[in-house]
């Protein structure tokens, strides 16, 4: 599988098919892992990299999920391709930007993606629609007990597994939900969620993890602890709080749409009505109009569009991927120009 | 690590215990100032802020004593993969598993701070042990112990040393 059909190909997770799905766009679990046999990467040789990530592939290829996913070599890809696969998901802008040999394995759907040599020798992920936290933990759990049948990671039993940062050290684990919050947002109630989201030792972040925006009412909830509760005990806990957020999201829909049907409608017309007339659209505003179709289309005020699609256009609006659409193109368009086009020809149905 | 307001060095670190859990702090020189000098505000909050400030400058006053030390504890390495602790402290990244027990006397109020526990219950692998894992990482000084052999031109040792290194790597499925 090529980079471009993997971009091309229909991603599990935006699907919308998941428990949830009009609230939680994702459920994310991700492990670290060392290969207790070899320094971690700051004391790497260019030599024990390659060894690193060869007995790390051939350990995943041994199991279920190992013949149904691609290695892509960070080196072998262009720069465009590496932000391609951070835009959707599928690595790290560590990874992107690293240097030096480092490799990533990707399932066709998107579903499992491991990186090799990133901040540990192992980070593994799995996405799925929805929230559906225990499904995913039972997924990567399996999938890290067949890895480990063919290799030792570095383990002991006072601090569990152990990785190169002790942030991470113990699970290894950071499970992490993605929500879209916008009746939370026009509500002005989202600093309050946040708030209590701090205190408990919860973190929430943008679209793309650690140091982006909450644009466009999407939001990231994860664990920060890592050491001294189990698996299902942070899965438990993530699980509670998102499901106390859905509730409050779930009321402020509701007012909205009793007390508030006139300014909610208008407020999607207004979008609709950008969309279709500017010639530019900046990220920021495009997210913020894909958030009030999606919850359009959630509250029933908006049809003849499939949630997937709004999913979809949250990534493909991305830089990167419009560079990949439009790059082959001739043409003084900028990137807000491509973007605008982009939105027309795949919103055309509801802009009339 | 760095500050969590902008890309500079944290140097203070608190639990913050105002709110029930303790909520992690990391700052750098001015954004702690800002951070102290914000929390003197009304009244209740300064009694709160107070007894919580006490907790934290006395866990500081603790780091503090071993930031004095430090100079000696800088240069402590680790014999596994040569890192000293002034270059973890520094980049916050440990070179190798080893570094956990080498280092675990200045990591404890570190594990405390960062996750409030000290101990793992969670998963354990289910192919392998501690014993295994401990066995393998033995390698990573053997490997530097060979290359040694070889400048220093005592092939036979280098030999030795190779043929462990090797048998060990093909019975744990290295590459």
């Amino acid at each position: 599988m090529t980079i471009d059909e993997l971009v091309q190909s229909q991603r599990e997770w935006l699907r919308n098919d998941g428990p949830e799905s009009s609230i939680v766009v994702s459920s994310r679990i991700r492990l670290a892992r060392n290969l207790a046999a070899f320094p971690f990467i700051s004391k790497l040789s260019e030599e024990d990299r390659r060894r690193v990530i060869e007995t790390l592939r051939k350990a995943v290829r041994k199991t279920t999920f190992g013949q149904n996913c691609t290695l892509f070599s960070m080196n072998d890809l262009s720069s465009l391709d590496r932000k391609l696969l951070v835009e959707c998901h599928l690595i790290s802008r560590e990874l992107a930007d690293a240097e030096g040999l480092r490799s990533a394995m990707i399932s066709a759907n998107g579903q499992f993606s491991l990186m090799f040599i990133e901040e540990d020798h192992l980070r593994m992920q799995c996405i799925k629609s929805g929230f559906c936290l225990s499904e995913v933990w039972r997924e990567i759990n399996e999938l890290d007990d067949q890895i480990e049948k063919n290799a030792v990671y570095a383990w002991n039993r006072k601090l569990g597994y152990l990785t190169a940062c002790p942030t991470n050290v113990g699970t290894g684990m950071r499970v992490s939900v993605m929500l879209h919050l916008p009746a939370l947002g026009l509500t002005r109630q989202f600093t309050k969620v946040h708030n209590s989201l701090q205190k408990i030792s919860l973190t929430v972040r943008g679209l793309y993890g650690e140091g982006s925006q909450a644009w466009g009412d999407f939001y990231q909830i994860s664990n920060q602890v890592t050491l001294g509760v189990t698996e299902e005990e942070l899965i438990q806990q993530v699980q509670d709080v998102v499901r106390a957020v859905i509730g409050y999201e779930e009321k402020a829909r509701e007012f909205l749409l009793t007390e508030n049907r006139e300014r909610l409608e208008n407020g999607i017309s207004e979008c609709l009505r950008m969309i279709r007339n500017s010639s530019e659209m900046k990220p920021q505003p495009t997210l913020q109009c894909l958030s009030a179709i999606r919850l359009g289309i959630n509250l029933g005020l908006v049809s003849d569009i499939p949630i997937e699609t709004v999913n979809q256009l949250m990534l493909q609006i991305q830089p990167a991927y419009l560079q990949w659409i439009y790059g082959g193109v001739e043409s003084s368009l900028d990137g807000n120009e491509f973007r605008s086009q982009y939105l027309k020809k795949h919103l055309l149905k509801i802009l009339g | 690590m760095k500050c969590q307001k902008c890309d500079k060095k944290a140097v203070l670190h608190l639990s913050d215990l105002t709110g029930g859990k303790p909520v992690e702090i990391h700052l750098c020189a001015e954004h702690a100032q800002e951070y102290l000098s914000q929390n003197q505000g009304g009244a209740q909050e300064q009694v709160n802020m107070a007894s919580a400030l006490a907790t934290h400058l006395a866990q500081q006053m603790a780091f503090t004593k071993a930031s004095n030390e430090f100079s000696k504890t800088d240069q402590e390495t680790c014999p596994m993969c040569g890192i000293t602790f002034f270059e973890f402290r520094t980049s916050s990244k440990f070179g190798c598993p080893n570094d956990y027990e080498v280092f675990s006397r200045q990591l404890l109020p570190m594990l405390m701070n960062i996750h409030g526990e000290e101990r793992h219950t969670g998963k354990a692998p289910k192919h392998s042990s501690e014993e295994t894992s401990q066995k393998l990482a033995e390698l990573i000084h053997m490997r530097q112990e060979m290359a040694e052999a070889i400048s220093n031109e005592n092939y036979e040792k280098a030999s030795v040393l190779r043929d462990q290194i090797k048998q060990r790597e093909s019975e744990a499925g290295i590459a």
